[in-house]
C-alpha cells in the first residue's frame, strides 16, 4: 500500500520543517546528554545521559522504530546533522546554484573503494560492544562516546561526500540497515523505467528541489532498505513523482538474500552480542560482570578474548559446518534424484543463508531490551525532574521510586518473542535455501541451538 | 488437502499438550526454608535460589560491602541490608516459576545489572517454551520436505 499518496502524509513527508524539528529537538537532546555525562551526577541511573540514551531511546529505537519503521531513525538522527549543515552550507533548503553546482562544500572526497562495505561499521560495533559495560553505566564514558561520534560525524562530513560516517562508519547504522530488511516500511520508485529515461537523475545528484542522495543511492536501483536512510530527499528532488513510500509485509527483503560477507558477519555479530549480553548482563555470574567492566584486567582480557572468539569464529564456524552439511545432504538427494543444482560458491551459500539470522536476531535484542526495559523504566520518571542529579525536581517526579513493571508477563513475551522469531528465521531459511537448492534442516538446526540457548538465559 | 488439515490439527493438539498438560515434576510437601544470600559488588551468592512451591521461606541478606537490596520480580518483595548487617525476607513461595531477583539500592555502576534467580518448583515456562520451539522445528521440516517432494513430482 502506498502510504505517499495520501496528500497529507506526502506533504509533511516532503515539507522540511517537520524533519528540522525533530532534528532541533533531538540535537539539543543529545548534546544535553552529553553535558550530564561530562557535569551531571557519576550515578548512571539517576543520569541524564545513561536513563535517555540507553533506557528509553534504546527502547524506542529496538522496540518500535526498526521493527517498525526500520532506518525510521536515520530519518530524524541528530548526529549527522550539524556536519551535513557544514556540508551543505545551508539548513533547510538548497543554497542557490553557484559554480559549485550541487556538489557540498569541504574536501568532498569519495569514500575509497576498498572500504565501501560495512567492515568497519561491523569494527565500530564491536569496539562499543567490548566497552558495553563501562560505556552503559558510566556517564562520562556515554559522553565521551556521544561527542566522539558528533565529532567523527562532522570531521567525515567535511572531508568526504554526503553522509559517508552514517553508510561506512556509525555503529549504530549498520544493524539498523540489518534489521531494515525485516520492516514493514519500504521507499521505492514507482517504476524502474521512468527513472531510466530521466535526465540529471536529480534524486541522486541534487537539484533547487533538494540535495542528492545523502546516503549515496540511487533510489531507481533501490531493491533493499539496507542502505535507504529514509531522509526523503529522492521524494523531494523526483520531477516526476516518481517515489513512493509503501506499507508492505513483514521481511519483504529477506527473500532477497544478500550474497555479501560484510553484511552476513553483522548478522553474526548481532546475533552473538544479544546471547553475550544476556548472559552477562540479566545472568547470575558475578564474575562475568566484574570481567566485563573491569576493563584493562586480566580478567576483562579473557572476557574480550571469548566475546571475539565466540562472535567472530565460533558462532560463524558452526554456521558454515551447517551450511556445509545443507550442501552435504543436498548433494546426496540430487545424486539419487539426477538433479542438477544451481552452481554457487559456499561463500555465497553462507552470506545468503545468514539472511536467516536476521529476525532470529531481532527477536533475541526485543527480549533482551524488555527485559531492562520494563524493569528500569521507572529511572526515566526520576530523571526527567532531575536530569544532572543535582537535587532539582522540575515534573515533581524526582523521588519516583524504582519501581520494575509488568515483571509478571516478562517471561511469557520473552518466549513468544522467541518463539516467533524463530519461527521466522526457520521460514526465511527454508524459502532462502530452496532458492539455490539446499537442504534447511541444519540452517534450522543452527537456528534451534541458538534459541535454545537464548531461552535458557532469558527464561 | 486432506492430508494438509489431519497435519495442521495434529501440530495444534500436540503444541496445546506442551503448552498446557501438567508435566511430570514431583511435588514435595511445603517446608519451612531458610536461606543465606550474601550480596556484594554486583552479585548474590548463590546467585541462583531454589524452593519448593508452597515453601515457607526466610531470605537473610547479608551485605559484605557496600548497601544492597533485594527485589524479587512478580512477587514485588523487597529488603535492604547495611554493610556487615543482616535483613530478613520473609514469604510463601506461592507463586511457581523462575524469577529474577535483583538489588533495589543503588550500589555502583553496574548495580541494575545485578542479578540473580529465584526458582520456585521446576522452571516450566522455560520446558514447554523449548517444548514449542522444537515443534515448530519440526513442522518447518516437514513443511519443507513435503514443498520438496511438491516441486519434485511437478518437474
Amino acid at each position: 500500500m502506498e502510504l505517499s499518496r495520501y496528500p497529507l502524509i506526502k506533504g509533511v513527508l516532503k515539507s522540511r520543517w517537520p524533519q528540522w524539528a525533530f532534528f532541533a529537538v533531538l540535537l539539543a537532546m543529545f548534546l544535553f546528554a552529553i553535558f550530564a555525562g561530562i557535569g551531571g551526577t557519576p550515578v548512571g541511573n539517576h543520569n541524564f545521559g545513561i536513563v535517555f540514551v540507553w533506557i528509553a531511546w534504546w527502547a524506542i529505537l529496538i522496540l518500535v522504530a526498526v521493527p517498525l519503521f526500520g532506518r525510521g531513525w536515520c530519518a530524524v538522527c541528530p548526529i549527522p546533522v550539524p556536519g551535513e549543515w557544514l556540508q551543505r552550507g545551508a539548513v533547510l533548503d538548497p543554497p542557490p546554484i553557484n559554480k559549485q553546482g550541487s556538489k557540498g562544500r569541504w574536501l568532498n572526497l569519495r569514500w575509497p573503494n576498498k572500504l565501501r562495505n560495512i567492515w568497519l561499521q561491523n569494527t565500530s560495533f564491536l569496539l562499543v560492544a567490548l566497552f558495553s559495560s563501562v560505556i552503559l553505566t558510566t556517564p562520562l564514558v556515554t559522553a565521551i562516546v556521544l561527542a566522539a561520534m558528533l565529532f567523527l560525524a562532522v570531521g567525515m562530513s567535511l572531508v568526504f561526500e554526503r553522509r559517508s560516517f552514517c553508510r561506512y562508519l556509525c555503529p549504530v547504522g549498520g544493524f539498523i540497515g540489518l534489521y531494515a530488511q525485516a520492516a514493514p516500511l519500504e521507499l521505492r520508485t514507482k517504476d524502474k523505467s521512468v527513472c531510466v529515461r530521466c535526465e540529471g537523475k536529480p534524486c541522486y545528484n541534487g537539484s533547487q528541489a533538494g540535495y542528492g542522495c545523502p546516503w549515496q543511492v540511487f533510489p531507481g536501483g533501490l531493491t533493499k532498505n539496507t542502505y535507504c536512510g529514509l531522509c526523503m530527499e529522492c521524494l523531494r528532488t523526483c520531477p516526476h513523482d516518481n517515489i513512493a513510500i509503501n506499507i508492505r509485509p513483514f521481511s519483504a527483503d529477506l527473500s532477497k538474500p544478500s550474497a555479501r560477507l560484510d553484511e552476513a558477519y553483522k548478522a553474526f555479530i548481532m546475533l552473538g552480542s544479544a546471547i553475550i549480553y544476556a548472559a552477562v548482563l540479566l545472568g547470575p555470574w558475578g564474575s562475568l560482570k566484574s570481567a566485563a567492566y573491569q576493563v584493562g584486567s586480566a580478567a576483562w582480557l579473557i572476557y574480550t578474548t571469548v566475546f571475539l572468539a565466540v562472535i567472530l569464529l565460533a558462532l560463524p564456524g558452526a554456521f558454515w559446518l551447517m551450511v556445509r552439511s545443507s550442501s552435504y545432504l543436498s548433494h546426496l538427494r540430487q545424486k539419487s534424484q539426477s538433479i542438477v543444482r544451481r552452481n554457487t560458491s559456499p561463500r555465497s551459500d553462507f552470506s545468503r543463508l545468514a539472511t536467516a539470522l536476521i529476525p532470529l536476531g531481532l527477536a533475541f535484542w526485543t527480549a533482551f531490551s524488555l527485559s531492562f526495559v520494563l524493569t528500569n523504566g521507572s529511572y526515566i520518571l526520576m530523571t526527567l525532574s532531575d536530569p544532572l542529579g543535582w537535587g532539582w525536581n522540575i515534573f515533581g517526579t524526582a523521588q519516583t521510586a524504582w519501581q520494575p513493571v509488568l515483571t509478571f508477563i516478562l517471561a511469557p513475551l520473552q518466549s513468544l518473542v522467541l518463539v516467533g522469531g524463530f519461527a521466522w528465521s526457520a521460514r526465511t531459511a527454508q524459502k532462502n535455501a530452496a532458492e539455490i537448492a539446499l537442504s534447511p534442516a541444519p540452517v534450522i538446526g543452527f537456528c534451534l541451538g541458538v534459541t535454545l540457548l537464548m531461552l535458557w538465559l532469558l527464561l | 488437502m486432506g492430508k494438509h488439515w489431519l497435519f495442521l490439527i495434529s501440530l495444534a493438539v500436540v503444541g496445546a499438550g506442551i503448552a498446557l498438560l501438567p508435566l511430570p515434576f514431583s511435588s514435595p510437601r511445603p517446608a519451612e526454608k531458610t536461606i543465606r544470600v550474601e550480596a556484594s559488588q554486583y552479585a548474590f551468592t548463590p546467585g541462583e535460589i531454589r524452593v519448593n512451591p508452597g515453601d515457607r521461606v526466610t531470605l537473610e541478606l547479608v551485605s559484605t560491602d557496600v548497601v544492597h537490596g533485594l527485589y524479587i520480580d512478580a512477587y514485588d518483595l523487597s529488603v535492604q541490608a547495611d554493610p556487615g548487617e543482616k535483613a530478613s525476607l520473609n514469604f510463601t513461595a506461592d507463586r511457581r516459576g523462575a524469577f529474577r531477583i535483583r538489588c533495589n539500592v543503588t550500589c555502583g555502576a553496574m548495580h541494575p545489572f545485578m542479578i540473580g534467580r529465584l526458582y520456585v518448583g521446576p522452571n516450566t515456562m522455560l520446558y514447554r517454551t523449548a517444548g514449542l520451539t522444537v515443534l515448530a522445528a519440526f513442522a518447518l521440516l516437514v513443511v519443507s520436505r513435503n514443498s520438496h517432494l511438491q516441486r519434485e513430482s511437478g518437474r
